[in-house]
């Protein structure tokens, strides 16, 4: 028995032996892991733990303001009065908002809303009750808060755009961001903040970055739940800059007025700065509604709207030229020595080309004219003359001297190019040679030329400032602005030439002065009265539809019933004063059938009331100016 | 400690010759472990005695007395008491399967109105002992016998077998491991072992059938833990993030931030370790494993000194218990195996697991007190 046990003894020990060997090399296999873990791996893991425990929470900079040349604020942050409710505060929800009830109005799908939301967060989180308080009720609230346990009241921001529809089209809007939005400029980590809104449309969006400011940051240790334990370290953002522009808000409002139900848009620029001092588009839309995020029935009614109240007419929208064009074609013929200012051209009423016949738009035709009449009188035949002696490409170079055909620098949103059609875009586009034939229509700014309102101010402040090429511009250059630094001429700001021959011009400005000036003028029953304020324009009435052979047979084309959609376009573009002229306007009405009847009057109304306010030489804007750079939206 | 005193077979020790008897060193190093839980517990609950360190001092107080109690009581007792305990804890584990209190979505407890008895712990009792009596009474070449291996066999894989059904797979292979060391320790031949690992493993696709979704979860979640960090990854990527974030030193008693902002599931229980290497570092978790090594040393040390078979194997059974318990539960905090709810002895908190292991601490007391007893290998007239 003894010696059975010794063997078994033996074997034991064996074993034993064996057994506290693998121990050892299983608890050495730990340490090694806790090696690895604890001082290999230890850097990763530190940085792991303090993304857990470290929350970085986001202090959003409030927005800069956008500012007319003379200070008055076109977009604004305003006070938003929010009440919130917080679930673990109070014994019974319900019971709150009930008692909230009784000091404001809450609507039913409000409160199921909250209710909802309530369930679904965290019981320390808070949840938007009611948005928009005014400053009555936030005060009530705050009167009553002992009595609502678990009501938290709240001061955000919000964007405020307190001229609404009128400044809607040049300054766009600002919305909540969206998926497009982040992977476009997504390295803002602003862009992740609920509530954040970036520009959507216009200038907010042009100068987004420049409005929006840095984030601060607020470094808090929150725990597995999100609950907030302490803040560590807080860094200040930056408040975003300012914006001002060169509108004038009082003519941007009187042009706004002004253009009423109409479906048009109108431009205002000084000649020799290229500020932009009105730049509207009607029907509008309210921007506020933007921000806080559009009702169905509002946005059905700007989509529906077939006068696309949502679309900037200005500088988002093409339309033929017509007859706006005509200066531009007499400067070619000019320059190239196709015609003299006195050489005159007979007008039966129309001119056969080919198998097609041309026709003017005054059916008896104009009989002999030179060159001042024939712009005065907007007669067809003889521009179709011109046009038939020039080479397409010539047409259009002096059309891109005077910025048609390409955007502006403006880069607003959605802004066209226009179209200036040249052989080379013709063989491109169409994969057609160019035929003499169109050059007629091209002429008289039909066929397949289009400009934008913008453009054709443009052209028409080229042409009034003596040939230099100004640029629009909605934004005040920061810094530079002295007094009396607008008042200096195109020329003397160093603007660089069209090479236009002054005494060319003078020939087409004259013509544009027979306009409204002379008793045949177009727009002669559009002239300004008001002494020392005279205009200069052309007005033109672009084909929306071509003219077939058959509805001019049956008379169709002159006949009142046409549908809205079919009607011509009525257009003017114009310079004021006569004498020293300091402000360019473009008008352009859509389907308003003539442009001296539904043109011309807008644009005199709008020059007239521009030299009264006369915003380029006001005085008070260089002293503002100084100080709205400094100063920051609060 | 001197030896030649203790008496033969005859003579009986007075309950104070016992206690002199015991060996304090080992109840000085669990004490000392314990201490260490009471801390992190401490710890755990923001520097805060309620509501876990403090019940779980109490716990250890009853237990040590319990522990002290087992260990004086004749080691014959015992043996005697060998075969019924295992024939009481296979009924307990019916009457689990039949009445038990489903907690966890596991039916695990049977409840007694003012405690809750879980079987599969006296179990874990229970089969050291039977094994260790039966292996008592073979000689080393029926070991070697295949058809002496049936019996024990079957009272391994019975238990284990109806605790996987509760589901707890967890317990269930900590039953065949700690009943395979003891077969081990027995002189069964390696190469036996051999086979049972691969057939074992050839049931490994069997078993994957008949697991539950959350067994298979656990075990792929083990296989990549960072595929789902918020969800079934999340205790074993926070774990790794509080220890790796420990480095050498740590951050200070009090000071874990995973623990104390609750990223930690389980930092009282399971995960209690975890707590001690993120405020402790290595050097604290390397103290903690430490102090369990010199626990396995003297259990091991107990069984070699033990002259019969019976002493030898409960010996070295419980120590290889003990020693399983914390590679499992150290190996599962750091990622290296799948989480299976192992706690740390002595440490985590939990009064069921404190009970059986300061249980089988009684009976590696009761061991060496009773070292030299002279123990027939035929126990029929032997026992008195």
């Amino acid at each position: 028995m003894q010696r059975n046990d010794s063997d078994r003894y033996k074997v034991f020990t064996r074993r034993a032996a064996l057994f506290g060997l693998g121990q050892a090399a299983l608890v050495g296999g730990l340490a090694a892991r806790l090696y690895y873990l604890q001082v290999i791996e230890s850097d990763q893991y530190k940085v792991l733990a303090d993304e857990n425990r470290i929350n970085l929470r986001l202090l959003a900079p409030p927005r800069g303001r956008v500012l007319d040349r003379f200070g008055v604020e076109i977009a604004t942050n305003r006070q938003n009065y929010r009440v919130l409710i917080i679930r673990e505060q109070t014994d019974s929800v319900e019971r709150t908002l009930n008692r909230l009830g009784e000091l404001i109005r809450i609507e039913d799908w409000q409160r199921q809303r909250v209710l909802r939301e309530v369930e679904r967060k965290r019981k320390f989180v808070p949840v938007a009750v009611a948005d928009n308080l005014t400053w009555e009720e936030f005060a009530r609230i705050n009167l009553h808060s002992p009595d609502l346990p678990g009501v938290q009241l709240d001061v955000g921001e919000t964007r405020d755009y307190p001229l609404h529809e009128i400044t809607a089209h040049a300054v766009g809007y600002v919305a909540a961001v969206s998926e497009a939005d982040l992977k476009e400029h997504g390295d803002d980590p602003l862009l992740e903040l609920p509530g954040f809104r970036i520009g959507k449309n216009g200038l907010e969006r042009v100068y987004d970055l420049h409005l929006r400011g840095r984030a601060g940051d607020s470094r808090v240790e929150v725990n597995a739940y999100g609950r907030v334990i302490r803040e560590l370290a807080r860094r200040d953002g930056q408040p975003g800059n300012d914006l001002v522009l060169t509108l004038d808000a009082e003519l941007q409002r009187f042009a706004f007025e002004r253009l009423g139900e109409l479906s048009a848009a109108a431009v205002v620029m000084d000649i020799h700065t290229g500020d932009l001092l009105t730049l509207v588009s009607t029907p509008s839309f309210d921007p506020n509604a933007f921000n806080v995020g559009v009702s169905r029935d509002y946005w059905r009614s700007l989509i529906g709207n077939k006068m696309k109240p949502l679309t900037n007419k200005a500088a988002a929208a093409e339309y033929p030229p017509g007859s706006t064009y005509k200066m531009l074609v007499a400067l070619a013929g000019l320059e190239h020595g196709v015609i003299t200012p006195d050489q005159r051209v007979f007008c039966p009423g129309h001119m056969v080309f080919g198998n097609n016949t041309f026709h003017c738009w005054k059916r008896g035709g104009h009989g002999n004219l030179a060159m001042v009449s024939a712009i005065e009188e907007s007669c067809d035949v003889y521009f179709y003359e011109i046009s038939r002696r020039l080479h397409v490409d010539r047409l259009a170079d002096m059309a891109h001297r005077f910025g048609l055909g390409k955007a502006t620098p403006l880069g607003l949103p959605g802004e066209r190019n226009g179209l200036v059609p040249t052989a080379a875009w013709k063989r491109a586009v169409r994969g057609e040679p160019w035929h003499l034939g169109e050059n007629l229509s091209i002429g008289i700014g039909q066929g397949y030329m289009l400009a934008t309102p913008l453009q054709l101010c443009v052209m028409a402040a080229r042409l009034a400032n003596g040939g230099f090429a100004v640029e629009p511009r909605l934004v005040r250059p920061g810094g530079d602005l002295e007094d009396g630094d607008d008042l200096r001429t195109a020329a003397e700001r160093g603007v660089p030439s069209l090479k236009v021959s002054p005494a060319l011009l003078k020939v087409v400005l004259d013509g544009m002065k027979g306009v409204t000036l002379s008793q045949r003028g177009t727009a002669y029953a559009s002239r300004i009265k008001e002494p020392g304020m005279a205009m200069a324009g052309k007005t033109g009435t672009s084909q929306v539809r071509r003219i077939t052979k058959r509805d001019r047979e049956e008379g169709r084309h002159r006949r009142k019933d046409i549908p809205w959609e079919e009607r011509d376009h009525a257009l003017f573009v114009a310079y004021a004063p006569v004498e020293e002229p300091r402000y360019a306007c473009a008008v352009v009405v859509e389907h308003g059938e003539s442009g001296s009847k539904a043109a011309a009057p807008l644009a005199r109304d709008i020059l007239i009331e521009c030299q009264r306010l006369d915003p380029s030489r006001r005085p008070g804007r260089a002293r503002f100016a100084q100080s709205g750079d400094g100063g920051r939206g609060t | 400690m001197a030896l030649s005193t203790i008496g033969g077979p005859e003579r009986k020790l007075s309950i104070g010759r016992k206690l002199w008897e015991i060996n304090w060193g080992l109840v000085l190093l669990v004490c000392l472990v314990a201490s260490v839980g009471f801390a992190m517990l401490y710890s755990a609950a923001g520097g805060s005695l309620d509501p876990w360190a403090s019940r779980q001092m109490i716990r250890f107080g009853v237990g040590l007395v319990l522990m002290l109690a087992i260990a004086v009581i004749d080691l014959r007792f015992w043996l005697k008491f060998a075969y019924p305990a295992y024939a009481v804890a296979v009924l307990l584990l019916v009457a689990v399967m039949v009445f038990g209190t489903i907690g966890m979505g596991a039916r695990r407890w049977i409840d007694l109105g003012p405690f809750n008895i879980q079987p599969s712990e006296v179990m874990k009792i229970a089969l050291i002992l039977a094994l260790a009596r039966y292996f008592h009474g073979l000689t080393i070449e029926e070991v070697g016998k295949i058809r002496w291996l049936l019996i024990p066999v079957a009272m391994i894989l019975l238990p284990a077998g109806m605790v996987m059904k509760q589901p707890d797979l967890g317990t269930a292979l900590l039953l065949i491991m700690t009943g395979g060391i003891i077969l081990f320790f027995a002189g069964v031949r390696l190469w036996k072992f051999a086979l049972a690992l691969g057939a074992g493993l050839g049931a490994i696709p069997i078993a994957w059938q008949l697991m539950h979704d959350y067994q298979r979860r656990r075990v792929l979640t083990f296989l990549d833990p960072e595929n789902d960090p918020l969800g079934s990854g999340y205790h074993i990527l926070q774990s790794k993030i509080a220890l790796g974030s420990g480095h050498i030193f740590g951050k200070g008693f009090l000071q874990g931030t995973q623990a104390h902002l609750n990223f930690l599931p389980e930092k009282q229980t399971d995960f209690i370790f975890t707590t001690l290497a993120e405020e402790m570092g290595m050097a604290g978790a390397l103290t903690l494993i430490a102090l369990y090594v010199c626990i396995f040393a003297y259990g091991l040390a107990i069984a070699l000194r033990a002259r019969h078979q019976y002493g030898r194997l409960v010996a070295a059974g419980f120590t290889g218990m003990f020693f399983l318990y914390v590679f499992i539960n150290v190996a599962m905090v750091t990622g290296l195996v799948p989480v299976v709810g192992v706690p740390l002895p002595l440490v985590s908190y939990g009064g069921t697991s404190m009970m059986t292991l300061l249980v089988g601490l009684g009976l590696l007391l009761n061991v060496y007190v009773h070292r030299d007893l002279q123990l027939p290998r035929r126990l029929d007239g032997g026992l008195g």
